[in-house]
């Protein structure tokens, strides 16, 4: 099954964890599935997935689609749209090995694509999202899971270290892992339900459950995004897309919408930084999640942590050299790496970031980062 | 001509009478009298409105009323209140007024939406040891801020701002004039809503002199008559409410008589002491969604683009459509009044038979305005029948930003619903302008009766918030999902976007 199996909203519990090699070095797979593997009990074996940044340095400019289909028939309908938008470069079936306690699976394809038929006055990333979402919605029985440069995501129902060697994840390498084990309340598994949920070069894994969704699915349906899947990742990473992407917003102001500060707080603040969160708070009121949760989302910079604002998911955050660690549970974290230099429970709503060294963005988020860090 | 309409209430005396004559004195429709010789009080049946004025200041509890018993022929289709309308047409030949809201039967949405609580998977707060938070800015907003870092890499917002209201919770006072209820009244709503950081509303009768100190909670509104505007009158609350149309008479004027229309009045309207004040059906100079547009600019013009401008409409059938037009039309805020608003004086048959359920009419503009992109422009603001605070959150979740209580407002300070506003004689205070009566309504337990109201109402909705797991208003507006319908038709639970509960 790709798509939700109810029309109901997507409830789950579950454990994230991301590593990140800030120097932008690759590494194996290992870390990250064992960590994923040692809080096996937060998951159910419905849904586990990884995202991978770096594993296609030979396509990197090009936007590589993850796709998974329920039979051939539906990989003939999308690729004859695909090639109607996009230049196909290269594209072959995504390598799979077989594991027992993973039955069924759909057919899994990927795609490295650039940009052909966009109408002249939207810009390429725009159109990328577009076609994502038009795709899942509206293209029976095909589904992306990944549309990024030089990254991917690896996901189905089945517990995250099986679908690691399904996948074969073992043959990649990457400087940003994240990993998601899930724990739906349904008995039901669906595959483009697992995490990480991706668009563009954003991926999000997450934790918890959004009791704002109705608000903030129906802000984000205004820009142009369809929340077709009832899941609040997805809505996590819609706005996320629409605040740093479209936006542009900070990272420590992005981090100050959807983990709001209260009001209290905000008046009590120095005229400048009061009468900007203010402002923040009053135009982007819808995007505030509110009700449990914490996520890891990358991109191919950096990868954030961060929880609902009075913090009712765990979050931890440690690094050792160009290490950093990010995850549900600490344990997780021991298990791969006993040499840790800091470990911090970040604050509610307080985002801990790690950024990749290269990048020319790194000063706007710093004060961010020290914040946490501190 | 004598009358065939039998009394609608009887009034009951019983033994333990001590003749104090409160009773005689206080009833305003000269229901009572007092028969020295036999020293009895006679009722007279046919006067007495159910206003309780007596049952509640008696001070033996002697005097009660029911209803009279009386019964026609059954007939399911010439009801009582049928033939009775009838008898009253034939012996005045006039239009039949009614005060207070449409009273019939008509399905109340409200009472078949149900709410959503948090189990297990998100966990519920509570609001007396997490904050919870109810503030609510009226306004437009922006699609999108930008940013701009300057040289010492401060961050400032480059996005042009626009003037915001802030209620610190998501009730206000709905319009009604100083006139229509009296200056007691108008006052106690003021102070109420400056003591809870929200607004009240003027209606059309202008603004007393000594009330513009409140004018940051104050709405002033400019009705078809233009009663009492002017420029200061303009400048002196946070928002200037265009009303187009009221819910209990969409598409009917405003007739307060002149006998209402004493020398206070005469100078808040600014018209001759006892001259009636009609308010035509239209503006008119507002004949077209364009003219709107010109009338909404030149407010704007006149209070230097720092107010924010509300178009009040009534819920009509193409409510969304009108809407949408008005958003772009400049307001700021969007007010609907559904057809259970209250009114002091309407012809019954409009009152009765005009309009639509505000639960549907919010429900269909929020999806339009959203379908069109253009939901940041407005606030919208849910009207007419509010009667608890669930009533506020199931608006809110349907799409309001906030809503206008009028009716339950005046409930609050003795109001008893007798329907009798437009003689003028209100029993209570209320729907007044005779000093005589309006001096009954004591100002500062007004105050404090609407103060509770306001506080017991809004601490009711920090309870359902963190029943549902938030901890904001904001996270409310507009989650459907937090509803769902109970006995429904699949077409209503479509038109309020919300599922069917078990589904
Ligand atoms: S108020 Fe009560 S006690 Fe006084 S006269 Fe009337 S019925 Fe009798
Ligand atoms: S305001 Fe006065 S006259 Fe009008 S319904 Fe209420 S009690 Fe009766």
């Amino acid at each position: 099954m790709l798509k939700p199996p109810y029309a109901e909203k997507d409830i789950s519990g579950c454990a994230v964890v991301g590593i990140m090699n800030i120097s932008g070095n690759n590494f194996g797979s290992e870390k990250i599935v064992n960590a994923i593997k040692c809080m096996r009990d937060r998951s159910n074996g419905l849904g586990g997935g990884f995202a991978a940044y770096g594993i296609y340095p030979e396509h990197k400019d090009l936007y590589a689609f993850h796709m998974m289909y329920l039979d051939t028939n539906r990989r003939y309908d999308a690729e004859d749209f695909l090639k109607k938008k996009f230049n196909i470069a290269a594209s072959e079936r995504i390598p799979t090995a077989k594991v027992n306690s993973i039955s069924e699976s759909p057919v899994l394809w990927r795609y490295f694509l650039s940009v052909e038929n966009k109408p002249p006055l939207m810009s390429e990333e725009d159109f990328v999202v577009q076609t994502v979402i038009y795709i899942n919605a509206n293209i029976d029985g095909a589904f992306v899971a990944s549309s990024g440069k030089n990254m991917g995501v690896f996901k189905g129902v089945g517990y995250p270290e099986d679908i690691a060697r399904f996948y074969k994840l073992q043959d990649y390498e990457a400087y940003i892992w994240l990993s998601h084990g899930r724990f739906p309340t349904n008995t039901v598994g669906w595959w483009g339900g697992a995490h990480p949920f991706n668009i563009l070069d954003w991926s999000v894994v997450h934790n918890g459950e959004l009791s704002s969704y109705g608000t903030n699915a129906r802000y984000l349906e205004m820009y142009g995004y369809k929340c077709e899947l009832m899941t609040d990742t997805e809505v996590v990473a819609y706005t996320m897309d629409l605040l740093m992407r479209r936006h542009k917003l900070p990272l420590n102001l992005v981090a100050k919408v959807i983990a709001a500060p209260l009001w209290k707080e905000i008046d009590n603040l120095e005229p400048k930084e009061r009468r900007i969160l203010t402002r923040l708070r009053q135009t982007y009121s819808s995007l505030l999640l509110n009700g449990p949760f914490s996520f890891i989302i990358a991109n191919q910079d950096q990868m954030i942590g961060i929880t609902d604002r009075i913090r009712l998911r765990p979050l931890i955050y440690a690094s050792n050299k160009d290490m950093f660690y990010i995850s549900t549970e600490e344990a997780a974290i021991r298990t791969i790496e006993s040499d840790l230099k800091n470990i911090k429970i970040p604050r509610g709503g307080e985002p801990v970031v790690a950024q990749l060294l290269t990048s020319d963005i790194r000063h706007q988020t710093s004060s961010s980062r020290e914040g946490a860090t501190n | 001509m004598k009358t065939y309409i039998p009394h609608k209430f009887e009034v009951n005396i019983n033994d333990k009478c001590i003749k104090c004559l409160v009773c005689v004195k206080q009833c305003s429709f000269s229901a009572l009298s007092f028969d020295e010789d036999d020293a009895t009080i006679y009722p007279d049946n046919n006067k007495c409105v159910a206003c309780h004025r007596c049952t509640t200041l008696c001070p033996t509890k002697s005097i009660n009323i029911v209803k009279n018993p009386i019964v026609y022929h059954p007939n399911e289709y010439w009801k009582a209140n049928v033939i009775e309308d009838i008898y009253k047409q034939a012996e005045t030949g006039g239009i039949l007024l009614s005060g207070t809201g449409n009273d019939k039967d008509y399905p109340v949405y409200f009472d078949r939406i149900l709410l959503d609580a948090s189990q297990v998977t998100n966990p519920s707060i509570d609001p007396l040891r997490e904050p919870m938070e109810l503030r609510t800015y009226l306004g437009k907003k922006s699609d999108r801020l930008q940013f701009k870092e300057n040289k010492k890499s401060t961050t400032t917002i480059k996005t042009k701002s626009e003037p915001q209201v802030k209620l610190e919770t998501p009730i206000m006072f709905a319009a009604m004039s100083l006139g229509a209820i009296s200056y007691n009244a108008h006052q106690a709503l003021a102070r109420t809503a400056e003591e809870h950081g929200t607004l009240y509303n003027t209606g059309e009768g202008g603004l007393h002199k000594s009330l513009y100190k409140y004018g940051k909670n104050t709405i002033v509104q400019v009705a078809s008559g233009r009663y009492g505007v002017h420029h200061e009158y303009l400048n002196a609350g946070s928002v200037v409410e265009i009303k187009i149309g009221q819910g209990a008479k969409p598409g009917i004027g405003g007739h307060l008589p002149g006998e209402k229309i004493n020398a206070e009045i005469s100078q808040t309207r600014m018209i001759p002491e006892g001259t009636d004040a009609l308010s035509p059906a239209p503006h008119h100079d507002i004949y077209s969604i364009e003219d709107l547009a010109q009338l909404v600019y030149a407010i704007k013009e006149a209070t230097f683009y720092k107010k924010l401008v509300s178009v009040k409409i009534a819920a009509v059938h193409n409510v969304a459509a009108i809407a949408s037009g008005i958003a772009r039309a400049g307001a700021d805020i969007v007010t609907i009044d559904g057809f259970r608003g209250g009114t002091g004086a309407a012809p019954t048959v409009i009152r009765d038979n005009v309009g639509i359920p505000i639960e549907m009419a919010i429900a269909a503009v929020d999806d339009r305005l959203r379908k069109e992109s253009i939901r940041n422009n407005v606030s919208l603001v849910a009207s007419g029948g509010i009667r608890n605070s669930v009533d506020v959150v199931k608006a809110i979740a349907l799409g309001a930003d906030a809503v206008y209580i009028g009716t339950s407002a005046l409930i609050s300070i003795g109001c008893t619903m007798c329907q009798k506003c437009y003689t003028g004689k209100c029993a209570w205070g209320i729907a007044t302008t005779n000093p005589q009566l309006a001096k009954r309504l004591n100002p500062e337990i007004a105050y404090k009766r609407l103060s509770n109201l306001l506080r017991a109402w809004s601490l009711e909705i920090k309870e359902i918030l963190g029943a549902m797991g938030l901890n904001a208003i904001e996270s409310l507006k507009s989650n459907r999902l937090r509803l769902r319908g109970v006995g429904l038709s699949a077409e209503e639970l479509k038109i309020l976007g919300i599922k069917q509960a078990g589904g």
